[in-house]
């Protein structure tokens, strides 16, 4: 794996490079390269297996992380390529013509971030939500507590609890709750 | 031989593309017809629909559509803390909910750096709790093929021999499908006292079935002239379309995550996986078949070769405070269907980030089933589809 990164890390200005084990290593690379450089690794590197395209959602710094997950059935090795793109209109170029089963990924990034891929086949239709027309409920900011109450009628009977207060009296039913909350809670 | 019986598909019927590359279907001609498979329908693998458009009963254009039991479950899991997000997981996959408990768990061993504390003993009772779900699908999944050609006395055999592992689970576990048994740092309990008799019972019912099993599908006319030659992948497909597991076996590549990249104890263990050079619904039953035989000995191996006693767990922290450190992580396992993988995202906080599935079903019952479909009969679909064991819910997650 190293040695594939000695190769590739000048050729396309690589900013971010970690290597997770001999076997795994993630790159960031600009958005302009992004295409060509999952096209050079899957034709002169070896990365044949098209295994994954996901997103994360870096709400705190507005961009969207793209990543390309490519494995080489030779080396046993994988290599995920990350991209990142803004998060207000975000598009990205289709890599659709490189594995035939990437316009599916494509489609769906497009229903759940909002990315738009230009040129994608089918881009349009819906993938798992059927006439969705509020935010893309991936994001980080689409809240799926207020979409429920707003969406659905409560059912009588229902009752929610706190994880760690619930298990807390359920472990020490006679102990007075004294531990510290989760800095998230306060 | 008579033109009634003469199925060479007339080209003249088929419809014209439009300037986009999409086909140009008048449904007003009369010449085509629409037609909804699903997502309710016995030959329809789980909740999945597939849209067909025929002109007689050869299928010219077909769409998947899924959906149909999306419960957002990665969002779920980002929203909830580390070990919560067990339960959701295992319901991303009926078929061998074990896969989603190893890999989840697995996740975030990795990313908290316990991974290398796990004790040995919980890593052979994990393997063979993998192994057990792989049984228990193939029990399913290899007679299930010889239902789609209403042999329908397999289906029946399957879901006998399948609950007597769900018993086992049950044993182990205290549950028969969803068992949550492996957690974070090992698993939840040692075998049960008399277990591994048992289990040398049921797989010895098991082995004589398997005899029958062969019996019915392989050495039946009506089986081969329904499979061989139908549902065929050609080996250039296998990277192109992402195909893995045992489609991919079956079609002449050999890939096998246990072997290519051993996880668990898989390097003591001594398996070949099997492999067929047709790639067609006849090859891909005839491999899983094999994988049938092969993890029955493989179970047999683990609870020979696995110690009797010792740790199940390492010391973790207080999943109700558990923070992981900021870093991201894909881990896969070899499931009964192909590679079955999980990329995980993590910020520092006491949630995840990012959960996202990759299952074999992806590009098997989307890209790859609309493809394969195309110049198909109506009356081959089922068999296609049972053929690539798709799986819905880990579609749409």
């Amino acid at each position: 794996m190293k040695e594939i990164l000695d190769r590739i890390t000048p050729k396309y200005d690589l900013q971010d490079v970690s290597i997770k084990d001999d076997l795994q290593a993630y790159v960031v690379v600009e958005k302009k390269l992004a295409i060509d450089m999952v096209t050079y690794m899957r034709d002169y590197e070896g990365f044949s297996h098209f295994v994954l395209m996901s997103c994360v959602d870096w709400i705190e710094d507005n961009k969207l992380q793209l990543l390309y997950l490519l494995n080489n059935p030779e080396k046993k090795c994988v290599i995920g390529i990350k991209v990142f793109i803004d998060r207000e209109n975000p598009s990205m170029q289709s890599a659709h013509h490189l594995w035939k089963q990437i316009w599916t990924y494509q489609r769906e990034l497009r229903e759940a971030f909002g990315i738009d891929f230009p040129g994608s086949p089918r881009i349009e239709e819906n993938f798992v939500l059927e006439g969705w027309t509020d935010k893309p409920h991936m994001l980080r900011d689409f809240d799926t507590n207020k979409y429920a109450e707003e969406t659905y009628f409560p059912r009588t009977g229902r009752s929610t609890n706190d994880p760690a207060t619930y298990m807390r009296q359920k472990l020490y039913p006679n102990q007075p709750v004294t531990a510290k909350k989760n800095k998230d809670d306060e | 031989m008579s033109k009634i019986f003469d199925f060479k598909p007339d080209r003249s019927k088929y419809p014209a593309k439009k300037a986009d590359g999409t086909l140009d279907v008048d449904l007003r001609s009369q010449k085509y017809v629409k037609l909804w498979l699903g997502p309710n329908h016995p030959g329809v693998t789980g909740n999945m629909a597939v849209e067909l458009t025929l002109a007689g009963d050869e299928i010219v254009e077909a769409k998947t559509h899924v959906g149909y039991l999306h419960r957002g479950f990665e969002k779920l899991i980002e929203r909830r803390l580390y070990v919560q997000g067990f339960p959701t997981s295992i319901r991303m996959c009926v078929a061998e909910p074990d896969t989603n408990e190893y890999l989840i768990a697995r996740s975030t061993e990795v990313l908290s750096g316990y991974d290398k504390d796990i004790p040995e003993m919980a890593q052979w009772l994990r393997m063979l709790s993998l192994e057990m779900a792989r049984l228990q699908g193939l029990l399913r999944g290899v007679p299930g093929q010889a239902g789609t050609f209403s042999l329908g006395i397999g289906v029946q055999w399957g879901v006998y021999l399948r609950d007597l592992i769900l018993d086992r689970f049950e044993e182990l576990t205290g549950a028969r499908v969803y068992h949550m048994y492996i957690i974070p740092g090992g698993v939840r309990g040692l075998l049960p006292d008399g277990f591994k008799k048992r289990m040398e019972e049921n797989l010895k019912e098991i082995d004589n079935f398997i005899i029958r099993i062969r019996q019915l599908m392989f050495d039946n006319a009506i089986f081969k002239k329904r499979s061989v030659g139908i549902g065929v992948i050609p080996k250039e497909w296998v990277d192109l379309y992402g195909i893995v597991g045992t489609n991919a076996r079956a079609c002449g590549v050999k890939r096998d995550v246990r072997k290519d990249n051993p996880y668990l104890m898989y390097e003591q263990l001594d398996f070949d996986p099997p492999t067929a050079t047709e790639g067609d619904i006849y090859a891909r039953s005839w491999v899983r078949w094999q994988e049938l035989i092969q993890t029955v000995d493989l179970i047999r191996q683990i609870m020979a070769k696995m110690p009797e006693k010792g740790d199940i767990r390492a010391k973790m922290p207080n999943v109700l405070h558990w923070r992981i450190p900021k870093g991201e992580t894909y881990n896969k396992l070899e499931s009964g269907r192909g590679e079955y993988g999980m990329y995980y995202v993590t910020d520092g906080s006491d949630k995840p980030r990012r959960v996202n599935l990759r299952g074999p079903s992806y590009t098997h019952a989307i890209a790859l089933l609309e493809k394969m479909l195309i110049g198909t009969n109506i009356a081959d679909v089922h068999a296609t589809m049972v053929s690539l064991q798709t799986c819905p819910p880990e579609i749409e997650r």
